[in-house]
Parts: C-alpha cells; structure tokens; sequence
C-alpha cells in the first residue's frame, strides 16, 4: 500500500531568504488586524458588555423587518436582530433595564415573550442570558488577564528553557496569532464572547505547541552541526519538520471541520475562530517566529553555553543521544 | 526497545482498562444507573448548556450589611445604656458616615458608658479582633467606628444564611438538584438544570421577605404625610395600593411583631371575599405579643410590612388571641404562594440581586448534545481515516490510542466528578485533532531516521526517544495555557479548560506510552527488515 505523504521528503523550501518580505507582509496583516479592530470594533456579545439576549426559535423564517417592528413597539429599548444558526433562530438583544431590578429584566422578558408568542405561534425560546454592566465588566477583565498571562507564562517558559531569543520570538509570534485573530473578528462581525477568550488561549496554546517543536529541532541541530550557518541551520530545521506541521494542523482543521459542519450554531464563532488561529499560528511558525530568531541575533556559540547547563542538570541522558 | 518486562505491559494495559471502565457509568441511562452500586455511581455531569436550566448569580451589597449593623449597634447601644442599670442618658446617635456617634450628658459618666460599649463590641470571632473601636473625642462625645474585619466578618456571616436560605426556598419550590455555591466574598452561584423559565425562582430569590406588623399612626396629619414627614415615632412607608388613593402611609417605628417569630406560612383564600391570602402562624412569644398588642388597640389599624413596603393595613376588629394572622394584599395565587415559600424559609440576612443569568432550553440543550456527538464522531472518523492512510501500521497503532483516549478522557472526568460543557465537547474534539500530534511527531521522526539510514529497529528507537523530548515541552507548554484557562475562567471557558488539560495529559499517555507498547511488541514478534511509514 502506498502511503499518502503531503509534504514530499527532503524538501529544502529557503524560509529564511524569504523572512525581510514575510516580515513586511506580515506586520501589514497585523497592523490592518489592529486597524479593523479600532475601525470597526468587535461585535461584543453580552458577556462583554452587559444586557440581555432572548433566542427565539420560529417555526418558520420570520421576517426580520416585521420582527423588528414587533419588538420596538413594545418599548423595552433599542433591539438588535442576528439570524442565528438555522434561518428560523433568531437571537435578540435588549439593553438592560435601567432601574428595577430583576423585576424590570424579568418583566422586559415576560414582554417579549408574549408579544412574540401572540404574533408568531409556535415559537420556543431556547435560551436567555442576562449580564449586568459589572459582571460583563470583571469577565472583559479577566479574560484579558487570561489571554496576557498565558502568553507572557510561556514566552517566560521558553526563555528560561532555552536562550532569550526563543522567548521573544514566541512572544512576538503569538501576539501576532492573538491580534490576527481579533481582527477576523472585527471583520466578520461575529460575535466576541466569552468562548470566544477560550477560543483565543486555545490557539495561543496550538501555536506554542507548534512554535515548540521547530524550536526544539532547531537546539538539536544547533548541537549537531556546530559549524553549521544560522540561516541555513534554520531553513534545515523548518524543513525537517514540515511534514509534521503540516500533518498535525491538517488532522486538527479535520476535527474542527467536523465541528464547524456539523456541531450546532452555539460553537460556530469559536470554531472558526479556532480554524482560523490554527491557520494563522501554523503560518507565524514558520514564517516568524523561526526566522526572528536570525534578526536576533541567535548563534551556535550563545546556544552552546547555555546547554551546557542544561545538560549537566539534565544528566547524560541528552549526551548520550548526541552520537550521531 | 525490544525490552517490554512482562510488568510493564501488565501497568499500562490494567491503567488503560481501569480508565475505559470508569466512563463506561457514563453511558447508562438514568434508571439503570441508579440501580447500581454506590461505588459505581460517578459519571460525567451534563452542564446546563447541555441539560437546559438557569444559572443565576446573585449579589449581594456589602455597603448593605453594614449599615444593618450599625443600626443593629445602634439598638443595642441604646438598650444598653439608656434602659440598663443604672441608666446613663446620651443625646440622639448619630449615624453619619458610617459610625456611631453620641454624646453623654453627664461628662462623669463617659469612662462609664465606654466600659458598658465595650462588651458589645467584641467579635464573634476567636481572633480578638473587635468588631467595633470605640473612642471618645472632646471628652464627652463617644464614637464607633466599625472595623474591616467586622464588616466582613458580617458579610461573610449573611453570605452564609443567605445560602442556607436560598437552599430551604428552591427545596420548597420542589425544584431537583440545584446547586448552590458562594462565589467571591459577596456572590452566590445558584444553578437549577431543567428549569425552563427562571422568572418565578428569580422572584423569589429577589424577595427578601422581611416581614413586620406595625400599627398604623392614625394621629399624623395627611397632608404631612403625603409630603413626606412623619410624626416623631413614626416613619412614612411607601403603600402602592392604598385604597385611599395616596401611595404611602405613617406607621409607628415600634414592631409589633416580626417574622422571625413565624413557625408556618400557607397559601389559602381569604373566607369573606375568596381573595389568595397567606396564613401564618406565630411561635408561643409571637403569638403572646401579637394578641397582646391586638387587644389593646381594637378598631385601630395595623400595617403589614414586606421588605420596607406595606401590603395592607387591616383594622383590628378583635383581638387576635391564637397566634395565627392572615396576610392579605393584592395577590394572586402564586404570588401568595412564593410570599408563603418566602416566609416559611425565613428572611435573607441582606438583599441580593440578579447580576448575571443565564438559561438553555431543553431542546436546544438536546440540540447540542445530539450535534456535538455528531461531530464528535465524524471528527474522529476522519482523523482515523487519514492517520492509517498516512502511517499504515503505525497509524492503526495510533488510531487505537485516540479511540482509547477518549474514553479515557471520559472516565477521568467522571472519577473527578467533572462537568461537560458545550465548549467542553469543542475541547474534546479538538483533543482529537491534537492527540494524533505525538504520534505524528514519532513517525515522522521514525521516518527521517529511516531516510538518514538506520536500521529498523534504531530508527523506531531513536524516534520515540528523540520526539518523547519534543512532546514533553510542546505539552507542557500547552498546559501552562490550559491551566491558566482553568485558573480565571469563569463558567464555558472553565468546562473547555478541564477537557482540554485532562486530555493533555492522557493523550501523552497512550500516544507516547501505549503505541511504543504495541509497536515493540509487534518487531519482538515479526522482526521486520523493512517498514511502511
């Protein structure tokens, strides 16, 4: 039997000769990333920014002009419509009543329920959420806090585990995977919640994982070819591991394909969300992450004397494999 | 690499079988995993995304619990010094700004008045720490100044009642399995799967169902009270359905009788016009006082009071002697019901309000799961399909691994009495995607060995020796995000963590640890001079 092989063996694709124009086109994308964010803005659901979502499920498509007639009528505020999922869902956001307490949230509910129930038999309603301004504010906070700690806790990682390039070059690369990524979002529209920071650290913990093992190649080779030259030990790295990078982000898009199709409305947004980073973070691994280390300044000497330290605390089970 | 001890082989297979079984209480329906033994009894819990229910996030003000106390202080303060033996006489309290400040009229008797405070300062806490600190300032003025430790303690200790009161009220709506946590210092997490509309629970956890019987001031003058002003004694309630038209009333400060001297509160109709009322009835002391009050002020009116607003004011046409009363008021019969529920669970020791909620639908729970399973499936279907097109033997070794990992995955949450989310589901199929990734990484490295020319058998050894290396960093790199996922995440982004770092960990396991097993158990037998990868 012949077996599939996606990346042909002993490619020797020049990564590094390319980096000056990776690097531009690269810092393009993020800056027009950031720009769409502060342009357009992130479509925030209520996790974020408080209020209340009622998702009503018809038995039809409604028409959504109707709809939005229905609802403005019955003076709960400024309504906002999204087709969710299946055409016949619709979700529905309401500002929070200002005053009243739960009283005037439920009462805006029991509102639009009936008014709905009473033009549109047959309508369920599937789910209702309700944030208040400061739950939505200490959830923006934490997840902001989540998203900053697992990037720098791992750039501190792989400082400390190899030389400070690595730790930048990581550092630098997620940030772009993270920014890459609210772009997308910015541009879609679609809306940020809080699965969506899950969404966010799960990519940022991909992209490491990726970032990690041409890393790790790299310091094997740095050891095995020690008068070998840095741009040309680095694009040797990065081709050695191609087929694995490509394999690995090939069976996840597989699986969050499958999700995307076929795993219901409520995850779309984090699906391709996460589709998206695995894109994005597979790409800045190749492409920045193992480059940058050329821009700074990494050398076979600067390696060596830190892993020498790292043997000697590891034992000789690195020396040992070191033969070949 | 050859070198299985037979042990060896024994520890991972038995660790797997007891890791598959432990999901398998999972997969039963309901009725028959009820019937099994206790011990057998530990499944993956179904969140509320999933199931459909509410989560509801009550808080409560702390600035609330301390102005309590400091009226609580206030009255005790009074009681003590004004009513005690010998009585020292003081000016009006003053509550400014969060303490207690008066004077003492006789400046001989501060030391003394300061030595009598001083007992009713002294935390409940064994800390020694006061509750209150208590100075003098221009020689005849006392002030109390509640401490931070106090505060919190007393936040701390309604917190706790509050819980236990909640607990008693959903019980008695007759609602299954709730769960009800204190999140934070101020917080209580209320979660209640298959409730379809939460607005009946959220109006009786918004109720907090403080109840009063005061007289009606009948001497205040109307058109005073209508602005505003009361009497001295007596204070001005709001009164929504005051049949006299003026929406509020003056009530005497004094309680006649509060409902902390309850013992019963039902639903029932008034017997004269059939409107829903409650019955309550009181202990022997309330019931003495409540009869005693009512024959001393026949054909007077009384007030009922719920959480600072009057519900009716009643005439007295009787004494009422037998230590039950009825409340009346403009309810319905599930109003009157939740205010029974309400009553008969006691008062909360601080207001809460809603300030998050959240509630699935049934069907779009089963909706979510049916998909979520669905997607697992073909996820893992593909998967499968492209690792044995892309590796053969070394694929369907792999391929074992995923499909043990995921029951494995399974059985640990269950052990751990874990919760699966709907971005808990997204956890495990991305699982999937980045379980293969170890295999991946030895077999590619089993093929690079292959190509710079070893042997077989040092190529399968140096693969899983030098990408063990790999896995190992690549992972715990993973975790470190995970972890942090878990640490700050707040409800879905929680449920996604737990997956994600149960499955970190064993999918190292059977990816690094079970298919060396089964791929060296395979080239002890066969002894292979040449592999397909």
């Amino acid at each position: 039997m012949r077996l599939l092989k996606l990346v042909p063996d002993n490619t020797n694709i020049g990564f590094v000769a390319m980096r000056k124009w990776a690097f531009a086109l690269t810092a393009l994308l993020t800056l027009a990333a950031v720009a769409a964010v502060g342009v357009r803005g992130l479509h925030m659901g209520v996790d974020f920014v408080g209020g209340l979502m009622i998702e009503a499920r018809f038995t039809e498509k409604p028409s959504m002009d109707k709809l939005r007639g229905d609802i403005d009528s019955l003076g709960v505020g400024n309504g906002t419509l999204q087709q969710f999922g299946d055409p016949n869902t619709v979700s529905i956001r309401l500002p929070l009543p200002e005053e009243g307490g739960e009283g005037a949230s439920n009462a805006v509910v029991a509102k639009v329920k009936a008014e709905l129930t009473k033009s549109y038999p047959g309508v369920i309603f599937t789910r209702y959420d309700t944030v208040s301004g400061k739950v939505s504010g200490e959830l923006v906070q934490k997840g902001v806090l989540a998203v900053m700690l697992a990037v720098i806790g791992i750039a501190i990682f792989s400082w400390f585990r190899y030389e400070w390039q690595f730790g930048v070059s990581t550092f630098v690369a997620i940030m772009h995977d993270v920014l890459m990524t609210l772009g997308f979002f910015a541009i879609t529209q679609l809306e940020f919640d809080l699965n969506i920071i899950a969404a966010v650290l799960t990519i940022v913990g991909y992209s490491i994982n990726d970032k990690m093992v041409i890393d790790d190649r790299i310091r094997e080779n740095m050891r095995k070819y020690r008068k070998m030259d840095m741009k040309a030990l680095i694009d040797l790295s990065v081709n050695e591991t191609l087929p694995r990078t490509v394999m690995t982000s090939v069976t996840v898009m597989l699986a969050l394909g499958a999700l995307l199709i076929f795993g219901g409305h409520v995850l779309r947004g984090f699906t391709a969300a996460m589709m998206l980073g695995i894109v994005v973070g597979t790409y800045s691994s190749v492409y920045v992450s193992s480059s940058l280390l050329i821009s700074l300044g990494l050398t076979p000497e600067s390696a060596m004397r830190k892993s020498k330290v790292a043997d000697v605390a590891k034992g000789a089970e690195r020396i040992g494999s070191n033969e070949g | 690499m050859l070198d299985f001890p037979r042990w060896k082989i024994w520890l991972i297979v038995s660790s797997l079988v007891v890791g598959v079984l432990l999901s398998v209480p999972t997969f039963f329906p309901e009725r028959i995993y009820n019937q099994l033994p206790s011990f057998l009894q530990a499944k993956v819990n179904l969140g509320l995304d999933l199931s459909g229910g509410s989560h509801i996030l009550l808080e409560a003000n702390p600035a609330e619990v301390a102005k309590q106390r400091l009226e609580n202080m206030e009255e005790q303060v009074r009681t003590e010094l004004r009513r005690g033996d010998p009585k020292i006489a003081i000016g009006d309290i003053s509550r400014r700004d969060g303490k207690l400040a008066f004077m003492v009229r006789d400046p001989s008797q501060v030391d003394a008045a300061v030595e009598r405070i001083r007992p009713l300062t002294q935390g409940a806490g064994l800390t020694g720490q006061r509750d209150f600190n208590v100075e003098v300032v221009d020689s005849s003025t006392i002030v109390l100044t509640p401490t931070q430790a106090g505060i919190d303690t007393a936040v701390n200790q309604a917190m706790d009642v509050a819980k236990e009161v909640i607990d008693r009220r959903i019980n008695e709506m007759g609602t299954r399995e709730p769960t009800i946590i204190r999140q934070g210092s101020n917080r209580i997490v209320v979660q209640v799967p298959g409730l379809q509309d939460p607005a009946e629970l959220k109006n009786l956890l918004g109720q907090t169902a403080k109840l009063e019987f005061k007289l009606v001031d009948i001497g205040a003058n109307p058109a005073e009270v209508a602005q505003g002003r009361a009497p001295v004694g007596s204070e001005i309630l709001p009164y929504p359905d005051n049949p006299s038209g003026v929406p509020v009333i003056a009530v005497k400060r004094q309680v006649m009788v509060s409902g902390e001297e309850l013992i019963d509160a039902q639903q029932g109709f008034d017997q004269q016009n059939n409107q829903p009322v409650v019955n309550i009835r009181f202990n022997g002391a309330g019931g003495r006082k409540f009869g005693r009050v009512t024959s001393e002020n026949v054909n007077r009116p009384f007030a009922i009071i719920l959480d600072g607003k009057v519900l009716s004011a009643p005439n007295i046409n009787e004494p009422i002697l037998g230590g039950s009363a009825q409340i009346s008021g403009n309810f319905t019969v599930k109003t009157a019901d939740q205010l029974a529920i309400a009553l008969r669970s006691g008062k909360l020791p601080v207001a809460l309000t809603v300030v998050e909620e959240r509630t699935v639908g049934p069907d779009l729970g089963a909706d979510s799961i049916r998909s979520g399973i669905i997607a697992s499936a073909i996820a893992t279907a593909a998967v499968l399909t492209f690792m044995f097109l892309s590796y053969g033997r070394f694929g369907l070794y792999a391929n074992l691994a995923v499909v043990i990992n995921i029951f494995v995955i399974l059985g640990v949450m269950a052990l751990m009495n874990a919760t699966l989310t709907l971005p808990g589901i997204a956890g495990f199929v991305l699982t999937i995607g980045t379980a293969v990734d170890a295999n991946v990484l030895v077999n590619e490295r089993i093929r690079e060995e292959r190509r710079r020319g070893r042997s077989v058998l040092q190529s399968i050894e140096f693969g899983y020796k030098e990408a063990s290396r790999t896995i190992f960093e690549a992972n715990v790199t993973h975790a470190i995000a995970g972890g942090i996922m878990f640490m700050l995440g707040s409800g879905p982004v929680k449920g996604f963590a737990v997956v994600l770092l149960i499955g970190i960990a064993t999918s190292v396991y059977t990816a690094v640890v079970f298919t060396r097993m089964l791929v060296s158990l395979w080239v002890r037998r066969h002894r292979p001079t040449e592999i397909h990868i």
